[in-house]
């Protein structure tokens, strides 16, 4: 296990590494956790979620139901305006913000690689900012650039300017595993890619969360990924969650709302059958 | 080519203009870009302050550069007769493109790029110079390179109130009724805009990400 190295007053200090506190209790709670604008537009409305350590929780809904807002509200992106986050059981607001998400995995739709920096050091950012010796950073790129298929020999040195979407996104998840953080958020990160790169990034993302045990809480409006990605299903709704379910759970589940993206997923079929 | 010979013949006093010249240039610059990056970089988090500002460095633009020169002589401190004043009143020409040019640039920059920044954990101030300026760079190049070739024309009438540069041959022609004085300020004058053109043009390229 790593163990982070910090310094202080230029004093090589060991920091234990947030897992520690993993060893028991959950990752991510929320209690009672309301969000609203400034202007007093209610996002989110008393969510209540235990992610347990190693779990990867779906957070699924239509677009502007709140799941990009809730999982801003992990980092420290977005803080709760009632109710409190708790990551790895302290309230997300006694994490020095800076700290706690160089801790957690963070990959967006976008991407948001630096266009400006070779793939090389993307990759190395946050293991940059924790003040790795260099030698360690540079294995450590090549070992998370073969994780996501993504040979060092052959795309270090590249610019993310000369990389396809699909590329650009096995970086982007590559930076946020860089220095083995126990979280991962994953904000629709294949929702950009075309029908067959998402299908095989979703499969190697899959097998790759299965053998990393990081809790992940990630992000999808698309019914299928949740399906076989989730461990559970979260289907939120208007910034409520309307129910928590693992995927055979959520096939059957009565509520309207689960009704309506499980019937998303027949369309296709029944359209076949009806020819 | 009677300017040419002129010119020729006057070489060491149209050298020592020119050096002057580019001296105004440079003090004001130096003075613009001080003020100007800070300032456009704290207006980009601040909408409406920034209004205000660009508004004022706009209409700073619209005053006529010889009336500038004549309002600063008898301001206090910065005021008077000579080269001082010339250089406040060149850096007031400035702030306009430098500032606009630096909140444009940061603002452009890909909010997911500065998204995943500080979710990754970047401070503001990582965030800052290892992401938006460096990305803001090209931008904010074109606005220095607009200020200074705009400082170097604006900077022939300084000689109005006795801040010399080349704009002393440019007066005295004027005076003297005589086209080849007159030409042997206006042409380094503008071999000079397009020298600084094309010195920053370059310093852009070696510096470029693309």
């Amino acid at each position: 296990m790593y163990l982070g190295q910090g310094r202080i007053f230029g004093r090589r200090i060991r920091v234990a590494p947030l897992s520690d506190g993993f060893q028991k209790g959950y990752a991510v709670e929320f209690r009672g956790v309301s969000y609203r604008l400034p202007s007093g537009a209610g996002l989110l409305s008393g969510l209540n979620l235990k992610v347990a350590r190693g779990e990867t929780l779906l957070l699924l809904g239509r677009s502007g139901s709140g799941k990009t807002t809730t999982l801003k509200l992990v980092n420290r992106l977005l803080e709760p305006t009632e109710g409190e986050v708790l990551i790895a059981d302290k309230p997300s607001d006694s994490w020095n913000a800076i700290e706690l998400r160089r801790k957690i995995g963070y990959v967006i739709q976008d991407v948001g690689l630096f266009p400006h920096w070779s793939v090389e050091r993307n990759v190395g950012l946050v293991p940059t900012l924790d003040r790795w010796p260099a030698e360690k950073i540079r294995a450590r790129v090549e070992e998370v650039l073969s994780l996501v298929g993504m040979p060092a020999a052959e795309f270090a040195t590249r610019r993310p300017s000369e990389l396809s979407g699909g590329q650009r996104q096995r970086v982007g998840v590559a930076r946020a595993l860089a220095a083995d953080p126990p979280i991962l958020l994953m904000d629709e990160p294949f929702g950009a890619l075309d029908p067959v790169t998402r299908a095989d990034l979703q499969r190697e993302f899959h097998a790759l969360a299965a053998r990393l045990q990081k809790t992940i809480l990630f992000v999808t409006h698309d019914v299928r990924e949740a399906l076989l990605l989730g461990a559970r299903i979260a289907l939120l709704e208007k910034g409520r969650f309307v129910g928590v379910y693992s995927p055979a759970e959520f096939l059957k589940a009565k509520e309207p709302e689960a009704r309506a993206f499980a019937a998303s997923l027949n369309s296709v079929a029944s359209h076949e059958e009806a020819q | 080519m009677n300017w040419l010979q002129f010119l020729v013949q006057n070489r060491s006093e149209v050298l020592a203009r020119s050096i002057e010249h580019m001296g105004l240039v440079g003090a004001s610059m130096a003075i613009s870009l001080a003020i100007g990056l800070p300032l456009g970089v704290a207006l980009v988090r601040r909408a409406a302050l920034r209004r205000w500002v660009l508004g004022a460095a706009n209409v700073v633009q619209t005053i006529p550069s010889l009336a500038l020169f004549g309002f600063l002589i008898p301001v206090p401190w910065i005021g008077g007769v000579g080269a001082s004043t010339a250089i406040v009143a060149l850096a007031l020409y400035a702030l306009l493109p430098i500032l606009q040019n630096t909140c444009t640039g940061i603002m452009e920059v890909d909010p997911a790029v500065i998204e995943s920044a500080t979710g990754m954990g970047m401070t503001p101030r990582q965030v800052l110079w290892q992401v938006q300026l460096p990305l803001a760079a090209p931008v904010l190049l074109v606005g220095i390179r607009v200020a200074t070739v705009l400082c170097i024309g604006i900077a022939t009438i300084a000689a109005a109130i006795g801040a010399g540069g080349l704009g002393v041959f440019i007066f005295r022609g004027v005076a003297m009724v005589n086209n080849q004085v007159i030409l042997a300020g206006a042409i380094p004058a503008a071999f000079l805009a397009i020298g600084a053109d094309v010195a920053l043009g370059l310093f852009a390229r070696s510096i470029g990400h693309k």
